[in-house]
């Protein structure tokens, strides 16, 4: 690549730029999406129990009834609704309450005399998050003070194993720390693959890019320029938003180097990009690159990782999603900013990323001019 | 002329401003009924906005514009008057809609005008009749030629008989023989209807010098009225361009010299083009035809042909942008290649259709020409401002190029084509819409790159006083060259004085001409029945018909794009399956890894009992600390297990030993998840412990806890995932559909329909919504089958409580899409705007993973406020809770709520008139 190369990418790129400065619209999103909406889904969002909605049918109204009502306290429970029994029904069928709890009558009574009592515990499985771990909460709770309560100690008596558990990276599990950077991800994803698509398309709809190819100018200057220019727009919010929105304002602790997993996101940018082309070559106009653009997003995002762990989906999944560089991206994140990997552990990641835009890239490649003859308007 | 005529138009102290340019300044015009009015003037004088007023396309800024007696800034007037004006705006078929066939674009308007089908159809054959387009009925309107579009176009405009036609330079881009069919239509529609009054912008004064009555503008003002004659006396000029020219203020005429072409001098330096049988073909329609021809350097030639004959294919070619099907080119003796970039250096070409940046500004895109084609730096300002004074570019330099004129557009494309001083120059019709004295002016800069510095120009035009101006000519149609030869030769063979009656000639030689002639003579019956049934009651309220007319065209297109109609439809199937298997909140094979210490059976008992567990994946043993630091850090374990020394011997003497786990919590639902697996089993092991050394099992818990997990027994993810796909899969795909609908049309221009006629704004926005709700509808007919039959999730309650629920989400949906639309300006925004509104709502704060109530800050309220999250809820319900409609009236009544909140907005948003 000669000097005259680099000076049409660097002239195409900042005519690229100044595209996007010119929509307003589109600015005021992609700000509200760096900030809003990172934050809301970070702060909003809890993965661990928060906020569990629990019903109570207390038939025994005793002293240790009450005692372990009281004992579902927030920030995991809201305070728990004092229900009649017939009601229990309508109010989980309604998805008012994940758990209802029934104490049966002489609870206190039964349990001094020795008896054992049980008490039900009824979990709404469909929601899949919540109930597992939510029942997890409330059983150990309940065992904490029913053992209080009948020896003094909560712990009741010693087991012959203890279990020592630590949580690595993120001690405490906080879901933010996860949400606030996998949302950054999401909308690195999505804003890269749109921007750079979608102004592919308008060139080709409104002429602009047949303009181009008269002059000596080639599809690989073309390509290349719409890439850095709208990756460094992405660059530069993505580094604000990590900074500020989730460093400064979420206050979440990386542990990681912000520079490498930036060097990691400026790949991933070139390779996102690539596939933003790609549908734009394949997609006759912007209807259809809009639908294609789903079809695409919707899966990078959901079977990435990012959302539910890769290990659980079926092994088919798990290998189709090796092809799409997203996957490498979010485990690189993951690597990078909770656990402090460094380049000697994520360079397979970046190598991934790197092999599949090239790919992408070269199949746009060979179907720019082609597509110059599919525009439909 | 317009002595007894009432006025039709009233215009009282008129001013429009773009921002700094002031389009039109206090303008008083009062315009006469019943005849042909014409508007001339240069480009950018104010003549389109004045048409776009007068049609109610554009709001008038300041001022007060009266047709047909009444102030169009009254709504209600211009509901009422509107049925009665035509509009047909600038640029060819622009306001067509080019999926759809020539019959379905004119028979759309007829349905908007509220017509019914006898009429209609009796209307179309009558007016494709007219214009010769009966044998295209079914030709789509991207495929026609220029002079086509505009035929259609008036097809368009004139299918409600309106009492006032406005037309915005017609014939700009079109043929001469084209031309004068059109105004031959026009003569014969105004004999039909002596009462009509027809108000057209023109730059060709030949055509002006026909019409009744002449407006002349001039820098957003009147500099004169009346009719062609009266100009001329009063000007005292011989022709009606020269009165023209004297009616303009003194500077501007200074500008204005006569051509002088001095003749060429035949250096004989060999050929710039040479072209040799080149063929194109698409599909089985042959567009260029063997076409052979030379053109030595240095020479001027014109192109001549009708619209649609193949000129801009074989331009194209030679520029590389298409590769020829046989045949070759040769550019100063090479072939042309599609990669070679030297040749390209010398080319400057200028396509047909605007193709330079319009949201950056003249001077910007100046500018990034000049440095793309590698201008010394120092050598790119002095250039540009030269280019921007010769092209009179100058007072526009800030604006963005996509607001400028039409002829001020051109004027640009040009300055850019021009901007490396190229060797040879292919211009495509450059000087269409540009006027007179810019065109001059235009040929003078030609003249004197050809004369002076020896380039070579290669130039399509449709103005013959133009082709006069050329060396040669070569005379295309329907992919051949009929003739070539110095114009003088070619008038000649055919004994004709000028070159437009010879061009005529020598097309009805081939048959073309007698062809559409004759269709166009057709004469145009005085049709009672149209005449009879005269305007369809005009209700200014909402009219059911005019929203269905919509929903049919929008359906229509739709129709004509089955890939996005198949996208739509499978895509939800694809996804559906990829995420109802993919999509998993069950936390399986976490990866584990043990350092054992101790080494000791009891110690691989332990580890055994984890790795015989379906949520574990055993890994090999890991040695030391670092190790399992090591590989936790790298993510290769999500558990690590550590077995202190000597942990058998202190279980057997009852020493309490402690086993350490490490969890990786980076993904804190996972870890949350495996560390309760773990200490599930962990107590488990206890018990089995316990009950094998003393054969009875222990007591952990002081009472029991029944778990009763409801709804989804088995727990399997599949139940809980497949009935919250709907809400995800409804939104995303309806939306994004719709996302499109009005910002496309913004974009592409076809607003201007919705602009200038009877329309409401809800009629407009609900017509667009009902063919993507009946789509979606489909949509999740499939969707429940692939459920219930492929998935095995039965549904547990009422299939027609689900119908009907789903029927008022996607309404909502298609609505959010809509309102995306109604807001943004261009395409890209519109796509990303609802992409980032649907998707982290939807995904995050719908209920899917976290219900609603768990929530917190700005989340919660979104949620709160989001359709989808009834919608999960009323899915769930009635797949897996068997819920009725009674328990479901929360959910009902608000996703119906929110139709009317977002079609409210985006009615509020949407502009009946451009600003």
């Amino acid at each position: 690549m000669g000097n005259s190369s680099l000076a049409n990418i660097y002239r195409l790129g900042v005519k690229e730029l100044r595209s996007l400065w010119a929509d307003k619209a589109l600015l005021v999103l992609i700000v509200w999406a760096f900030t809003g909406a990172i934050y809301s889904a970070a702060k909003g969002v809890s993965q661990e129990l928060r906020n569990a909605p629990v019903a109570v049918v207390d038939e025994d109204r005793s002293p240790l009834s009450q005692r372990l009502i009281g004992a579902l306290t927030p920030p995991h429970f809201k305070p728990p609704r004092l229900i009649e029994f017939k009601d229990m029904d309508r109010v989980m069928d309604h998805g008012q309450v994940t758990f209802a709890i029934v104490i049966p009558a002489n609870f206190q009574r039964d349990l001094a005399a020795g008896h054992r009592p049980a008490i039900q515990l009824n979990i709404d499985a469909t929601q899949m998050a919540q109930s597992f771990i939510g029942a997890g909460y409330i059983q150990s709770i309940f065992a904490g003070e029913l053992n209080e309560y009948l020896t003094g100690r909560r712990e009741g008596s010693e087991p012959p194993i203890q279990l020592a558990t630590r949580v690595r990276f993120n001690p405490n599990l906080i879901s933010y720390w996860f949400g606030g950077v996998m949302e950054v991800i999401n909308l690195v994803n999505m804003i890269t693959i749109i921007l750079v698509g979608a102004a592919f398309i308008r060139e080709r709809e409104h002429g602009t890019l047949e303009h181009l190819l008269v002059m000596p100018l080639t599809p690989v200057q073309i390509m290349v320029a719409k890439i850095w220019a709208n990756g460094l727009a992405v660059l530069l919010c993505t580094t604000f938003a990590l900074l500020v929105v989730v460093q400064g304002v979420l206050g979440v602790t990386i542990t990681g180097s912000i520079p490498l997993f930036l060097c990691g996101s400026a790949v991933y940018l070139f390779s996102a990009g690539s596939i933003g082309i790609f549908l734009g070559t394949i997609a006759r106009s912007m209807p259809q690159f809009g639908l294609l653009f789903i079809l695409t997003i919707i899966p990078l995002q959901m079977l990435s990782g990012g959302v539910t762990p890769r290990e659980s989906m079926p092994q088919i999944i798990q290998d189709i999603m090796l092809a799409a560089p997203t996957t490498y991206f979010v485990r690189l994140a993951q690597a990078i900013l909770y656990r402090g990997a460094g380049f000697e552990v994520v360079w397979r990641d970046f190598v991934g990323i790197a092999v599949i835009g090239a790919v992408f890239f070269a199949l746009a490649l060979a179907r720019f001019r082609r597509s110059l003859t599919l525009t439909q308007i | 002329m317009a002595e007894a005529a009432p006025l039709v138009a009233r215009l009282t102290g008129v001013g429009l401003r773009y921002g700094e340019v002031t389009a039109l300044e206090r303008v008083d015009l009062e315009l006469p009924g019943g005849v042909m009015v014409g508007l001339i003037g240069p480009d950018g004088v104010g003549k389109s906005s004045l048409l776009a007023l007068v049609a109610g396309a554009r709001k008038a800024q300041t001022g007060r514009i009266e047709v047909f007696g009444g102030d169009l800034r009254d709504r209600r007037f211009r509901d009422k008057v509107q049925p009665r004006i035509a509009y047909m705006p600038q640029g060819l078929g622009r306001n067509l809609y080019q999926t759809l066939s020539v019959e379905e674009n004119v028979d759309f308007f007829g349905r908007l005008f509220g017509q019914d089908r006898a009429e209609r159809s009796a209307r179309i054959d009558e007016l494709l009749a007219a214009t010769g387009l009966a044998p295209f009925r079914e030709r789509s309107a991207a495929k026609l030629s220029g002079g086509m579009k505009q035929k259609l176009g008036l097809c368009c405009a004139l299918i409600h008989d309106p009492d006032l036609l406005i037309l915005d330079e017609p014939t700009t881009g079109v043929d001469p023989l084209s031309r004068r069919q059109f105004w031959a239509l026009i003569a014969g529609l105004r004999a039909r209807r002596p009462g009509m009054s027809v108000l057209v912008a023109t730059a060709y004064m030949e055509e002006a010098e026909r019409f009744d009555w002449l407006v002349a503008m001039d820098a957003g003002r009147i500099v004169g009225t009346g009719t062609a004659a009266a100009l001329k006396t009063h000007t005292g000029g011989a022709t009606l361009e020269e009165a023209f020219i004297r009616l303009l203020p003194e500077e501007r005429r200074r500008e204005h010299h006569v051509l002088v072409i001095p003749p060429r001098v035949d250096e004989g330096d060999g050929w710039a083009i040479e072209a040799e049988g080149l063929t194109e073909r698409f599909g089985d329609f042959t567009a260029v035809d063997h076409v052979s021809f030379s053109i030595a350097r240095g020479e001027i030639f014109g192109f001549l042909g009708p619209n649609g004959c193949g000129k801009t294919t074989t331009m194209k070619m030679l520029t590389g942008l298409l590769p020829p099907k046989e045949g070759r080119a040769l550019l100063f003796g090479r072939e042309v290649k599609a990669g070679n970039l030297e040749t390209r250096k010398q080319v400057g070409y200028m396509s047909q259709a605007f193709s330079l940046y319009g949201e950056l500004t003249v001077a910007q895109n100046l500018d990034l020409h000049a440095r793309l084609f590698h201008l010394p730096p120092q050598r790119v300002g002095p250039r540009c401002a030269e280019l921007s004074a010769s092209f009179g570019l100058g007072p526009y330099a800030d604006m963005p190029a996509a607001g400028l004129p039409l002829g001020i557009r051109q004027r640009l494309s040009l300055a850019v084509a021009v901007v490396h001083e190229p060797k040879l120059l292919i211009l495509d019709e450059p000087t269409s819409g540009v006027d007179p004295i810019a065109r001059d002016h235009f040929w003078a800069l030609l003249v004197k790159l050809s004369r002076e510095q020896g380039v070579t120009i290669f130039i399509s035009t449709h103005f013959m006083n133009e082709a006069e101006h050329c060396d040669r000519v070569a005379l295309m149609d329907e992919g051949r060259v009929l003739a070539s030869g110095t114009p003088a030769e070619l008038r000649a063979v055919k004994g004709a004085a000028s070159l437009e009656e010879a061009f005529i000639a020598y097309l009805e030689e081939a048959g073309q001409a007698s062809r559409a002639e004759a269709a166009s003579t057709t004469p145009v019956a005085p049709a009672a029945t149209a005449a009879a049934t005269g305007k369809a009651p005009e209700s200014a309220g909402f009219s059911l018909a005019r929203m269905l007319s919509i929903s049919h065209r929008e359906a229509l297109e739709l129709l004509r794009d089955p890939i996005r109609l198949a996208v739509a439809l499978m895509g939800s199937v694809v996804l559906m399956f990829v995420l109802g298997f993919g999509v998993s909140m069950d936390v399986e094979n976490l990866r584990f890894a043990a350092l054992d210490r101790d080494q000791s059976p009891e110690s691989r008992a332990y580890i055994d009992n984890i790795a015989g567990s379906r949520y574990f994946v055993h890994h090999p043993a890991i040695r030391d600390q670092a190790e399992l630091d090591r590989r936790m850090n790298n993510g290769e374990l999500a558990v690590a297990i550590e077995i202190p020394p000597n942990y058998g011997r202190d279980l057997r003497l009852g020493r309490h030993p402690e086993i350490g786990v490490w969890v990786d919590g980076a993904m804190p639902f996972r870890g949350e998840t495996a560390r309760g697996y773990l200490r599930g089993m962990h107590s488990e092991y206890i018990v089995a412990l316990a009950t094998e050394a003393t054969g009875t099992a222990p007591e952990l818990m002081p009472t029991e806890i029944a778990l009763r997990y409801r709804y989804n027994q088995d727990f399997r993810s599949i139940y809980a995932m497949v009935p919250a796909m709907l809400p995800l899969l409804l939104i995303f795909i309806p939306a994004i559909m719709t996302a499109l609908g009005v910002v496309r049309e913004k974009e592409l221009g076809s607003i201007t329909n919705f602009y200038v006629t009877p329309l409401g704004r809800l009629e407009f926005l609900l017509g667009k919504q009902l063919p993507y709700v009946a789509v979606a509808m489909l949509s999740f007919f499939i969707l429940i089958l692939q459920a219930v039959f492929i998935f095995e999730v039965p549904i547990k309650g009422s299939l027609a409580v689900l119908t009907l629920g789903t029927l008022l989400y996607v309404t909502t949906t298609t609505s959010i899409g809509l309102l995306m639309s109604t807001f943004t300006r261009t395409q890209i925004a519109a796509l990303f705007g609802t992409a980032i509104l649907t998707m982290l709502p939807t995904v995050q704060f719908s209920g899917l993973t976290t219900p609603v109530d768990s929530l917190q800050g700005p989340a919660y309220w979104i949620g709160q406020f989001f359709p989808a999250s009834y919608y999960l809820v009323l899915c769930r319900g009635v797949f897996t809770k068997a819920l009725v409609f009674s328990d479901l009236t929360v959910q009902f009544a608000a996703l119906a709520a929110f139709i009317p909140a977002l079609t409210a907005i985006s009615v509020a948003l949407l502009s009946k008139q451009e600003k």
